[in-house]
């Protein structure tokens, strides 16, 4: 996935994208739906606990933004982070069996859906209250310039998340330090059951950056392509160590909040409309018709994935609870 | 008309100063608002304007003395038509100070005994040296927080790190607790490691949830992969008249959670030694300093090398009669109790902890077995403080051996109050440890 950017001309029409590019995108969106649908069914069946929160509808954005990323960033995200930890390629099989509260999960069962994280592939978590990862991620760029090692941190927050004092403490310290961190405001349109316009003022929230002298841009976090190529131009503004950058990706989340939601606060008409006219995965599918990839080949990507997903889903239930030493480990290092 | 220019109070914990300059001579007219006098405090050099017109008619006080105490009369303002005491040259001489008995002498303090291969300095350089000799061995330290830099600390612990280390290594941060230390704690998750000030713990509680939610709980949600190397400091604790908001005591709040170390160092030997086990230790530290400590001197060991490792008490003196345990300020305070109960013909035995969490249950346990009562110090509020966990180990660990129930002393539970009489009922004092220590030795 971490093709090299400068190989890519930008602003080439979608017809001239590089076709193996657009097919892993596609790929691993629809590997992130898959195991989202996977996980949700087995939240159903008891199999997982507590709160679970998927991604459905918003895989575009995750996607898009690390297909432009290079080895050594880092990303951290809030708890609706399974499609994040799939895109870095950690390893499905452990992100599923940390859902199911196994000792082959990625934080040994002890974090769960809201808590995993790989420094081996740069994700820092799954941070479970809102926002908090916001400074984090601030900090991660900061040690990046610290160490003068040219990598960039992708921290991602929702809209809920976008009204929280510490959003702009972060705002302002990465601006006055210029921190190479690419603000990602996934705005899925609602903060659980309360809708943006209910609940944050003014027009858009990307506006809020102008204030601190942040550069920023709306995408449509639907099309795959606008949101690869602002993550081009953000991450290379950040490279070049001018400082952070706010991308707001307007997004849809087709299912609740968690998965106890009734999603009593919108329609199901609404959703229906959505996902008829802009979702992400079909929007690609057209695209790769259209440039001759034919429904074979894309049925076996479909077939290919379904099988990684049960055996993510097999392993998962099979993998055994953690032992009850484990209670008392990793509290401290020493 | 004589008006005296008396020794001011430049901050809430200052009790003397240097008269570092005079800024006017015998014979000058000066009027309100005009500089003065340079004055050198605990925290910093201050400015001293008049406040009335008039003739400087003597300088009482010669500029370079130390330990003038507040309120001591440093100059007497004349009329602009008298003529000044030029004749007089020195404090001894001047009539004037012998009538109202007025010394500048230092205050009467214990002399401190020098150890071998080891300097006599405050707290305050004993935290500096800890950090600048860490920063010169560890160039993934650094030190970020509210004034730490060109201010050179609102403490001034911090001094002279930004002219040392350059702005790479210091940070200024703006007033913004929550989110500097979020970026401290993302930092520590990026490998590097933090030093990070608060300028009081009171201001903390901004940041708690990072702090707790983040720094402590990470490693364990991640499975052990996810390290925190970070050091939270600053003081702790009652300052002097500052009131509720800004005196209190977050010992036992820290202590309350696992995955942090929780360190309180009372003397400087402490403070450097704690302060480098913390910087050098791969889990997220509170150090818990405290305001008042900062200017006392103790010997401190030179070596670059000398650690305090943390979750180890320290016997500060031995007894036979009661064990009084204790940590940060405390300590001072229960060795002055010691001595006092010494004449009364009490032993008592003074642990210093050091280090809260990890608790050095051990050493208190085999010392309460020895004297068979026991006795808790802390400045903090008594419901669910650290006396509390205390008594409890002891219950758990030494029930059969106590010959009293255990007794804590504590503040007192209530928001810390500014009037100074109040303020001081509300504090901890020596008389309530003596008290405490004859109770429980059924002496009274």
């Amino acid at each position: 996935m971490k093709k090299n950017i400068s190989s890519l001309v930008k602003n080439k029409s979608k017809m001239n994208y590089d076709l193996d590019l657009l097919k892993d995108m596609y790929k691993k969106m629809l590997l992130i739906r898959r195991f989202e649908e996977k996980a949700g069914q087995l939240y159903g069946m008891g199999k997982i606990g507590g709160f679970c929160h998927l991604y459905i509808g918003q895989e575009a954005v995750v996607v898009g933004i690390q297909s432009a990323q290079m080895e050594g960033d880092s990303i951290v995200t809030s708890y609706r982070d399974h499609g994040h930890m799939i895109a870095c390629d950690m390893d499905p099989k452990g992100v599923m069996a940390e859902l199911t509260g196994r000792e082959d999960g990625y934080s040994k069962g002890k974090g769960g859906s809201m808590h995993m994280f790989s420094r081996e592939k740069g994700f820092f978590g799954g941070h479970g209250i809102v926002a908090a990862q916001v400074p984090i991620g601030a900090g991660l760029a900061f040690a990046h310039k610290y160490n003068m090692n040219n990598n960039v941190c992708i921290t991602y927050f929702g809209d809920g998340a976008a009204n929280q004092g510490q959003v702009y403490e972060s705002y302002n310290i990465a601006s006055l330090w210029q921190l190479p961190v690419i603000f990602v405001i996934e705005n899925n349109k609602y903060g659980m059951g309360t809708s943006v316009n209910r609940s944050s003022a003014g027009d858009n929230l990307s506006d809020r950056g102008k204030a601190y002298g942040i550069e920023s841009e709306i995408v449509d976090g639907m099309d795959i392509i606008a949101v690869r190529e602002a993550a081009i131009k953000a991450i290379e503004y950040c490279r070049l160590g001018k400082g952070p950058y706010i991308l707001e990706m307007k997004t849809y989340r087709y299912r609740g909040h968690s998965m106890s939601d009734p999603a009593k606060y919108r329609t199901r008409d609404e959703v229906e409309q959505i996902r008829k006219t802009s979702d992400p995965i079909e929007n690609i599918k057209v695209l790769l018709n259209k440039m001759g990839v034919v429904d074979k080949v894309l049925k076996d990507i479909d077939v290919e994935i379904k099988s990684i997903i049960a055996d993510a889903a097999k392993f998962a239930q099979d993998s055994p609870e953690p032992s009850p030493s484990e209670l008392y480990t990793d509290i401290t290092i020493n | 008309m004589t008006i005296e220019i008396l020794m001011p109070a430049l901050s809430p914990t200052m009790e003397e100063g240097t008269l570092a300059k005079w800024l006017v001579n015998e014979g000058d007219s000066i009027s309100s608002g005009d500089l003065i006098a340079e004055i050198e405090t605990d925290k910093a050099t201050m400015e001293v304007e008049a406040v009335d017109d008039g003739k400087i008619g003597q300088l009482l006080v010669p500029a370079g003395t130390e330990g003038v105490k507040v309120n001591t009369p440093i100059a007497l303002l004349i009329d602009s038509t008298e003529l000044p005491h030029t004749s007089i040259k020195t404090i001894a001489d001047k009539p004037y100070l012998e009538k109202e008995k007025i010394t500048t002498e230092l205050k009467i303090k214990k002399p401190v005994k020098l150890e071998p291969n080891s300097s006599i300095i405050t707290v305050r350089e004993a935290l500096r040296n800890a950090m600048a000799e860490e920063m010169r061995s560890d160039k993934k330290v650094f030190v970020m927080g509210e004034e730490v830099a060109e201010y050179q600390g609102a403490y001034k612990v911090t001094q002279g790190l930004l002219d040392e280390f350059g702005n790479k290594r210091v940070y200024d941060t703006p007033i913004t607790e929550h989110g500097f230390a979020g970026i401290g704690i993302g930092a520590a998750f990026g490998n590097l490691k933090p030093i990070i000030e608060f300028m009081t713990f009171n201001f903390a509680m901004q940041a708690m949830d990072q702090i707790i939610n983040s720094a402590a709980k990470t490693l364990y949600m991640s499975g052990g992969q996810m390290g925190c190397p970070i050091v939270f400091r600053g003081p702790n604790g009652a300052a002097s008249r500052v009131a509720a908001q800004h005196s209190q005591c977050y010992a036992s709040w820290y202590s309350h959670c696992p995955g942090l170390k929780v360190v309180s160092p009372w003397s400087s030997k402490d403070a450097k030694g704690l302060l480098k086990s913390a910087i050098r230790d791969p889990d997220p530290v509170i150090f818990l300093e405290n305001e008042v400590m900062y200017g006392q001197s103790f010997s401190c060991p030179d070596d670059d090398d000398f650690l305090v490792p943390i979750g180890q008490a320290n016997i500060e003196k031995e007894g036979s009669d009661v064990t009084i345990i204790a940590f940060s300020i405390m300590v001072g305070k229960s060795l002055e109790a010691a001595d006092i109960l010494n004449e009364k013909g009490i032993k008592a035995e003074v642990i210093n902890l050091r280090s809260l969490r990890p608790l050095d249950t051990e050493t208190i346990i085999n010392s309460v077995k020895k004297t068979n009562r026991a006795v808790t110090c802390e400045e903090g509020f008594p419901f669910a403080g650290i006396g509390a966990e205390i008594s409890a180990a002891i219950n758990e660990n030494a029930f059969d051996w106590l010959d009293a129930p255990v007794k804590r002393v504590t503040g007192k539970d209530v928001p810390m109050p500014y009037a100074a009489n109040l303020e001081k009922l509300a504090l901890p004092q020596v008389d309530d440890i003596v008290n405490a220590c004859t109770e429980v030795c059924y002496k009274r």
